[in-house]
Parts: C-alpha cells; sequence; structure tokens
C-alpha cells in the first residue's frame, strides 16, 4: 500500500516540479499563470497522496520527509514525470499524455474499496478533468495550428512516444492492489486510453507512431539521469539546512 | 505572440444573487480560450460562480470629456435620491 502510493505521490510531485519550472518563463501571461496553477494542483495533490503514505508506513514520516528526504531511486514515479520541459510544445505534449492518463486513473481509482484513496482520487479528478480539458485543447490547436508548430507537436509525441508503455505495464504489486479491490490493473485503461489518445491526435492532425518500444523503470525505482538533477534542485533547501522553517 | 491576442474583459459572478463584477482583462485568440485563462487568471481563490468574457473592441465606453452632461448628479434634487428609506438588517447585498 505505501509503496502504491508513493507511486501517486511521485508522479505528481516530479511532474509539479518541472511544471513550476516555467513560472516566469511561459511564451505569454496568461500561460504562465496557467502552468504555475496546474504545478500548484499537482503539488496539492501530493500532499494528499504523500501523506497518506506516510500515515500508511507509520515510521513518522510526513509528506515534506517523503518528499525532500528521499534519494533518486526511492522515486516511483512514471519516467514521463521526469522528463526534461525542452521547448513549451515538448511540456504541452507530456502534460496531455499524463492527462489523458490520470484522468482516467483517477476516475477508476474513486471508486476504490479504500475510502481515504476512493476520496483522494474523487478531489483530484477534477482537476485532473480541468488538466485535461486544457492540454487537449491546445495540443489540437498546435498540432492543427501552424506549419511550425505543427513540427513541434509531431517531434514532441515522438519523442514521448517510448514512455507511455509503463503507464499500462502490470507489475506484481498492481496484481495485489487488484485483488484486493484498491486499484484496477494499469493494462485495464490501456484500450480506453489509446482510443481518447487516437481522437485528440486526428484532431490535431498528428501522426501516431508505430514503434511500440517502451522504456520501464520509473515505477520501480529505475530513473533517467534527469531526475537526479532535478531532485539536486527541488531538495537542496531540505538538505542544506535540515528541518529549515519560515 | 500575445499582441496579435485581442484583449478580452472578464466579468465574475461571485455568488448566487450578486451580478456579474469587472475583474480584469486578458489576451487570447478566442472566446474559448479567453474562457479558460478567465478561470486560471481570475478565479483561482473560490471567487466565481460564473464567468463571461466580452472581447474589449465590443465594449462602447463613454467618453471622460462628456462626464458633465453624462453624471452631472444635480445634488440640489433631492427627491431623485431614494435616501429616505432604512434598509432592515435582514436584507444583504443591497
Amino acid at each position: 500500500m505505501f509503496e502504491f502510493l508513493l507511486r501517486m505521490g511521485d508522479n505528481t510531485l516530479v511532474l509539479g516540479h518541472r511544471v513550476s519550472e516555467w513560472c516566469g518563463h511561459a511564451p505569454v501571461l496568461e500561460e504562465d499563470i496557467a502552468l504555475a496553477n496546474i504545478s500548484l494542483d499537482l503539488i496539492g495533490q501530493t500532499r494528499l497522496w504523500l501523506g497518506l503514505a506516510g500515515e500508511v508506513e507509520g515510521q513518522g514520516r510526513d509528506a515534506d520527509a517523503l518528499a525532500f528526504r528521499r534519494d533518486v531511486w526511492d522515486f516511483r514515479n512514471l519516467l514521463i514525470c521526469e522528463r526534461p520541459n525542452r521547448d513549451f510544445g515538448h511540456t504541452l505534449m507530456r502534460q496531455f499524455l499524463f492527462d489523458l492518463w490520470h484522468f482516467e486513473r483517477l476516475s477508476d481509482l474513486s471508486l476504490s474499496v479504500d475510502d481515504r484513496i476512493a476520496g483522494i482520487a474523487a478531489k483530484c479528478v477534477k482537476e485532473a478533468d480541468y488538466h485535461l480539458e486544457r492540454s487537449k485543447d491546445l495540443i489540437v490547436r498546435l498540432g492543427d495550428g501552424t506549419v511550425e508548430s505543427h513540427s513541434k507537436m509531431q517531434t514532441a509525441l515522438t519523442a514521448l512516444w517510448p514512455y507511455i508503455g509503463e503507464m499500462f505495464t502490470d507489475d506484481a504489486l498492481d496484481a495485489k492492489m487488484a485483488d484486493a479491490g484498491i486499484a484496477p490493473l494499469p493494462s485495464s485503461q490501456h484500450v480506453r486510453f489509446h482510443k481518447a489518445l487516437n481522437e485528440t491526435l486526428a484532431a490535431a492532425t498528428l501522426m501516431r507512431p508505430t514503434n511500440d518500444f517502451a522504456q520501464m523503470g520509473g515505477r520501480s525505482g529505475t530513473h533517467t539521469e534527469d531526475l537526479g538533477h532535478m531532485l539536486a534542485t527541488m531538495q537542496f533547501l531540505q538538505r542544506a539546512y535540515p528541518d529549515a522553517r519560515w | 505572440m500575445a499582441n496579435d491576442w485581442p484583449l478580452w474583459e472578464v466579468f465574475i459572478r461571485g455568488q448566487y444573487g450578486l451580478s456579474h463584477r469587472h475583474v480584469g482583462s486578458l489576451h487570447a485568440p478566442d472566446a474559448e480560450m479567453a474562457m479558460l485563462n478567465a478561470r486560471d487568471v481570475y478565479t483561482r481563490r473560490n471567487e466565481g460562480m460564473s464567468i463571461w468574457v466580452v472581447k474589449s473592441a465590443d465594449v462602447t465606453a463613454s467618453a471622460p470629456s462628456r462626464k458633465g452632461p453624462m453624471f452631472d448628479p444635480s445634488n440640489d434634487k433631492t427627491y431623485r435620491h431614494p435616501t429616505f428609506f432604512d434598509i432592515p438588517d435582514d436584507v444583504e447585498s443591497m
């Protein structure tokens, strides 16, 4: 259970931090604020998931301890969440693919037999619903936009494509969660995800890559180099000045 | 980029029973994006029940130079001002 909660909380923590890196740098003021809002939503969700994870673990660690005092190999997020921002199109494509998965996942989890998980999911799914509405809209606008925006979105889709497979790959922990009625198997989302994805890609005039290769490992702690760099920035204060408060 | 986008005026109704109030403006390429941007820029602290967005160019404004003819309230005509009524305490939001 602890491990499962880390998977949920680390996704939103790592992606939330990534998106926050845009703060003050987005191409227009309105997008800057929108991205900061999404980032804050995700970090707010992290507090719920990691807070519960700390409770379940029972070792006295709270959400902050879990966020700022674990090293790379203890993180359980999907690899797509830690991919660098690159350009704005790349960030939006990453957001859209995540939102599409996240919205479905939270919808399923809101039916969990565990009331605490169902409660958190029901709260977060409203935010995810809005995130998806926004990112889908932008994917269609930019994909079906100018020659330049189309080409940037296609490049982003191709670059992020190998990170989709990990979302739907079941492991032993997933099987245990599914047996207990806590969370359905990730693979059960696969068909719904790709159906919705195909519709959006068609509207955005983007080509679906044919390669099925999938990068794996995030959910069991094997990460890309980029996560280490991100944590170095994110965790600096608590590492250099442990227990600092203000 | 944002310079190509028209300006929109944003109106938000804070709660049922009140009217929409002008809260500010923003840039957006069309009405749908203006609505999403308005939600993100102006309603994140529980302010809103309802949002209107209107293209700024579609607003007809009065000219400051016409202030006298438009607004001079004729303060000497006391019967124009409904100040002789006591408003019961139970009436909110007048």
